[in-house]
């Protein structure tokens, strides 16, 4: 009879979002963007996850690595920013929203292994990008991260431009997002892509058979 | 800010109060001649579906010791409030008292705020607890209920993350009655499409795989009306054995006829007793 457990191998594997997200600045506002594929071990467990977490209403921060870790960082990062904007009175700078995660990220670094890419926009600094990895702050033009990054580099950095406009900095993360989940076993789904401006953050979900297909496709 | 709970332990981390009694016991075990008992898993098929009017949950009813079925019946659908019910995978113990300390907390929290408790709250509870627990407690549940903002129905695995979906398996047959879903689930279903669609997912994980089996249960929750199913559907029944000889149903009767075994020697012998003293207590029963 069999020796083997019952269950299988992935069962008792942590569930990650092994995953690519990306943000970029343009001229008024970011562009955030992530797949929506988790997996454990070998099995996907949800292939619909909307990784782009809300911390603030123009705040938005792009989950990586456990998903446990990751999504209990961006509630605890939600409730702190709720209490901080009442504090202050007014909407939260991005800047604030990056340093609660990298103070997480920072003081759990032995226990957590999940990466969050924060972007949004403020009034007094317009569009930003933050990236938070192991406790650092730096504030980048653009961002990528998670395990189907690796895969895009060498695109993102060939393809970015200073000053892309609004639909540009979109198309850009499309098709970030379709590269990197063509070749990255652990990302893929959908891609689900949040502008945020001024006027506020516009949700939208691009289907698989909707996504750009590039010379193998 | 802070509501009555029973759980008394909200300081952070692991709480590592008997690992030293633990290892005492393990260690003194083996002299005594006592085995350290290993946690009971339900290898297990739980799946969960949003339907037009509320949400359907299923779960087969086998639980397993290693290779030996422990339990050919046990309830892995657990009540949490009237409106919520939650399945548990993974370990029988883990799953059973998590779902009872969140039932009691919750319950407190309701009776606190007076309303009906959500499915979200609940959620939070059980995640905020086993991520606090870093995956020791081996507790995969499939959270479903119907409240003020509708139908909604959570899967929570030990590490503490979750996700909100339409609809969701868990366990070792996970896969096998998953494969159902992909296959027939629709939007906006009926109930009775919905209780079959639940019925197939479970009895795919039963059939093809060894860690669930015996009966389905099935709890469809609706707004004000709970039908806890239990069993739904016994989708394997135990075959009735036939004598050989002239094809009657035996139903396992293991009495031997009288005279089966011959009489060699009879002796009586009677047992005289004597009244020596007698007395008499009364008893009190004002």
């Amino acid at each position: 009879m069999l020796e083997e457990s019952l269950q299988p191998g992935w069962l008792s594997e942590e569930v990650k979002t092994g995953t690519t997200i990306i943000a970029v600045e343009f001229e008024g506002g970011v562009v955030i963007g992530s797949d929506s594929r988790v997996s454990a071990g070998a099995a996907v467990v949800n292939r619909v996850m909307n990784k782009l977490s809300v911390l603030h209403d123009k705040i938005y921060c792009a989950l990586s690595g456990s998903a446990a870790d990751a999504q209990t960082m961006a509630e605890a990062v939600n409730y702190q920013l709720d209490v901080h904007s009442m504090e202050v009175g007014e909407d939260p700078l991005v800047r604030s929203a990056a340093t609660l995660v990298k103070s997480i990220s920072y003081k759990y670094k032995e226990e957590l292994s999940a990466h969050l890419i924060v972007a949004g926009w403020d009034r007094r600094g317009g569009g930003q990008v933050y990236v938070t990895l192991e406790g650092l702050l730096c504030r980048q033009p653009f961002a990528i991260g998670g395990s189907g990054s690796s895969y895009i580099y060498g695109f993102v950095d060939a393809e970015y431009r200073k000053g892309m406009s609004r639909k540009e900095s979109q198309e850009f993360v499309v098709n970030a997002l379709a590269l990197a989940m063509g070749r990255d076993g652990s990302s893929g789904g959908v891609a689900y892509v949040v502008t945020i401006d001024q006027t506020g953050a516009e949700e939208k979900c691009v289907l698989g058979n909707e996504l750009p297909t590039f010379f193998d496709e | 800010m802070a509501t009555a709970s029973v759980l008394q332990a909200r300081s952070a981390g692991f709480s590592f109060e008997n690992c030293k009694r633990n290892a005492l016991v393990e260690a003194n075990a083996t002299d005594l001649g006592l085995r350290v008992p290993t946690a009971r898993k339900t290898g297990t098929t739980i799946c969960g579906v949003v339907y037009k009017d509320g949400v359907v949950l299923g779960a087969d009813t086998r639980a397993t010791e290693g290779m030996i079925v422990a339990d050919k019946n046990c309830s892995k659908i657990h009540y949490i409030s009237p409106n919520i019910y939650c399945c548990g995978a993974g370990t029988a113990a883990d799953t059973e008292m998590t779902t009872q300390i969140i039932s009691s907390n919750l319950e407190l929290h309701s009776l606190s705020t007076g309303r009906l408790p959500r499915v979200a709250t609940a959620n939070r509870m059980l995640k905020q607890m086993l991520f606090r627990y870093q995956g020791y407690i081996g507790a995969a549940l499939v959270l479903g209920g119907v409240d003020c903002n509708g139908p909604h129905l959570y899967s929570i695995y030990p590490h503490g993350s979750t996700d909100k979906l339409p609809y969701v398996t868990m366990g070792s047959g996970s896969l096998a009655a998953m494969a159902v879903f992909e296959d027939r689930y629709m939007p906006d279903m009926e109930e009775e499409d919905a209780k079959r669609l639940v019925r197939d997912a479970i009895a795919g994980g039963i059939f093809n795989d060894l860690g669930s089996g015996s009966n389905i249960d099935l709890c469809v929750i609706s707004k004000g009306k709970v039908d806890y199913l239990r069993p739904h559907d016994e989708a394997n029944k135990k075959g009735v054995r036939v004598n050989e000889l002239d094809a009657r149903p035996q139903a396992g009767s293991y009495k031997y006829k009288c005279g089966t075994t011959g009489v060699l020697t009879k002796a009586v012998t009677p047992l005289h007793t004597e009244l020596v003293e007698e007395t008499i207590q009364t008893m009190d029963t004002s």
